[in-house]
């Protein structure tokens, strides 16, 4: 099936103020503010434990080369700990994301009723 | 006929199948560019790991570490950390909103054509840097890998040019997603079957391993004997920038994968957002498996095979075949090398079909058509001819650096604009309202222009090699670097984002781009308009 060529994205649509209407509601608000509940800190919070990584290995060698288990040491278990934290915060992404797609599938109905009323 | 090359010839044949097999399926554009927007999470997931595990990582990797030891892992680490930046905030909204490129979403509100045009420069810059650094690469490492078979790097190069050609310009998304996949299964079993190889060569004690690892012993160019503890960070980075390059290496790896063109373009193969979510999560299982294991094989190859005897046999990029070969002969060796075969040509088929990608669909169709097709078809036929010609000029530069060309500096290159240029530009345009034409342009350009001056001005291109190294793989300028650090990120990334913000600022505000924001956030988080995927 061929695609239907994309409209210039710079004409607004002829119902343009409907976008506006749906980025007004409360289910889109609350859409938004439960994404940025979740992906704000989780983004900080993976920051900051990344770059800890790098700075604690470049500026704290003593600490990092502290040896744990057998010859195993601070720096080795630190960096797999990354791909653990990296895992466990996609699965709570994912988990989180549920309530997200609720949220949408509820704009998406104020939507239709934004069409129904003929704008 | 020796087996390596019987192993290759295997992948070639059925990897061509599967060009025939698509070329048939190829017969509109959503199915060139975006494979009917069809292909499942896991498929795409698998289809991710497969174009973002290069044999940079697989063989570069593994030797950083058997070489250097604990600071190779660095960029292990880093890879995968990368994907929570695609996961959380850019895999969705560019689904949402995007159609065949990442300028799909930074045109999306703002006036296309300039930014189209800068993005398109910044995509195919990424794209092709990356890509002559992997078939430099790959020519030296098909011709050492078939050592005896005749086969020069002249050869091995347009082998490889040309089959990424046919898979790009015959088979298109359809192909190039499945060599992908392939490819990754083939990589991620051969790579878990050596690390399980190196655990019982050490009895499967992971302390008798580890002690290994803790005293590895190996000459220093002097001749004197070392014995080192290759669990210690600072064998590769040292002071006095090292700590700093590491952290500059870092943010380039974590802002740049989500500002990867040819990354980006598999979320619009998927069916909608919430597939793009889970194929990440597959990528993230695939990669993060696969990078806690290039320990095993970097580790093992210095232990097992040890240093020296890798330094004077390919150096090391071959530490990870020359250890299949200890553990397992020529026939594991052969197997071994035939995956990373594969891995180069599937990574340079996915830079190649974001690269033409780009050229049809920003290029011609949006600058010069206006944003329509003339005749049915055209897209289609003008990223066929320009997959052609990105193919044929990367060919022609491989062989004109030669073999020992010093090119990683150019891997560091494409995070490095990935990072700078296009991510500050993607999150502007999703997240911030007053956002403009003139700030996605300077962004764009500044974080372009300041990784590639960093780069020339660094130690990558700027040394003075001692009088012994050869002189091919001499460095270009002949002086002390300019600017200390291997890696930019540190300093263009901050330059990106600043271009972007100024340009924005300086320039008059964009009511009609303003106005459409609305619809931009809306769509972005629902997913209403989307592209949709191409019905049976």
């Amino acid at each position: 099936m061929p695609t239907p060529p994309s409209p210039d994205p710079r004409t607004p649509p002829s119902n343009a103020s409907i976008w506006n209407r749906v980025a007004q509601t409360d289910d889109f608000k609350k859409l938004l503010a439960a994404k940025k509940a979740f992906v704000l800190p989780a983004t900080i919070f993976f920051i900051l434990y990344y770059f800890a990584l790098p700075v604690s290995v470049g500026y704290f060698p003593a600490l990092m080369q502290r040896k744990v288990w057998g010859p195993v040491n601070v720096a080795y278990l630190f960096a797999l700990s990354q791909f653990i934290v990296a895992w466990v915060i996609a699965y709570l992404y994912v988990r989180a994301a549920r309530e997200f797609d609720s949220r949408a599938a509820a704009v998406i109905k104020d939507l239709g009723n934004l069409e129904a009323k003929g704008n | 006929m020796n087996t390596t090359l019987i192993l290759f010839l295997a992948f070639i044949a059925i990897t061509l199948g599967i060009t025939a097999w698509a070329s048939r399926l190829s017969g509109s554009s959503a199915s060139y560019f975006a494979a009917n927007r069809r292909i499942s999470a896991w498929q795409n997931g698998v289809a991710v790991a497969g174009d973002y595990m290069s044999a940079a990582s697989f063989l570069g990797i593994a030797g950083l570490i058997a070489f250097f030891g604990y600071d190779g892992f660095m960029y292990s680490v880093g890879f995968l950390v990368a994907y929570l930046t695609v996961l959380l905030v850019v895999a969705e909204p560019l689904r949402n909103t995007g159609k065949y490129t990442m300028a799909d979403v930074l045109a999306y509100r703002l006036h296309p054509r300039p930014v189209r045009a800068m993005a398109s420069l910044s995509t195919i810059t990424v794209s092709t840097f990356y890509m002559i650094a992997q078939m430099v690469g790959a020519g030296a490492l098909v011709a050492l890998l078939l050592k005896g078979s005749g086969i020069s790097f002249r050869l091995a190069v347009t082998s490889v040019g040309i089959l990424m050609i046919v898979y790009v310009v015959f088979g298109g998304m359809i192909a190039t997603t499945w060599v992908q996949i392939i490819k990754a299964i083939l990589l991620i079993s051969g790579t878990i079957l050596l690390s399980f190889m190196v655990l019982a060569h050490f009895g499967f004690s992971l302390g008798a391993f580890f002690t290994a690892v803790s005293q590895v012993h190996y000459h220093a160019p002097d001749g004197t004997e070392v014995v080192k503890d290759f669990l210690t960070p600072g064998l590769r980075y040292k002071p006095r920038y090292g700590a700093l390059d590491l952290l500059s290496l870092g943010i380039a790896l974590i802002f740049g994968t989500a500002g990867l063109p040819h990354i980006l373009v598999r979320f619009y193969t998927v069916p909608d957002a919430k597939t793009a979510r889970f194929s990440v999560v597959w990528a993230m299982w695939i990669i993060g498996i696969f990078y806690i294991l290039t320990t095993f094989l970097g580790w093992g190859a210095a232990t097992i095979v040890g240093r020296d005897f890798i330094a004077k046999n390919g150096g090391n990029n071959m530490s990870a075949p020359l250890l299949a070969n200890a553990l397992g002969g020529p026939i594991f060796f052969a197997f071994i090398s035939a995956i990373a075969f594969a891995t180069i040509l599937a990574v340079v088929a996915g830079l190649t079909i974001s690269a033409s990608t780009s050229f049809a669909h920003d290029v011609w169709t949006n600058i010069i058509r206006h944003g329509q097709e003339h005749n049915p078809g055209e897209e289609r036929r003008i990223a066929r001819i320009a997959a052609f010609v990105v193919g044929a000029i990367s060919i022609a530069i491989a062989i004109v650096l030669g073999p020992t060309a010093n090119v990683a500096f150019l891997v560091a290159l494409a995070f490095a604009v990935a990072a700078s240029a296009n991510l500050p530009v993607i999150l502007f345009s999703i997240f911030w309202k007053r956002f403009n034409t003139a700030g996605a342009v300077a962004g764009l350009a500044t974080g372009l222009l300041a990784s590639i001056v960093l780069i020339f001005l660094g130690p990558s291109i700027m040394t003075v090699d001692a009088p012994t190294v050869a002189p091919a793989a001499r460095h270009i300028i002949q002086h002390a670097p300019i600017f200390p650090l291997e890696n930019p990120g540190i300093l263009s990334i901050p330059l990106g984002f600043i271009g972007a913000i100024l340009g924005t600022l300086l320039s008059k505000r964009d009511p009609a781009g303003e106005e459409k924001f609305a619809e931009l956030q809306v769509r972005a988080n629902t997913g209403l308009g989307a592209e949709k995927a191409v019905a049976h």
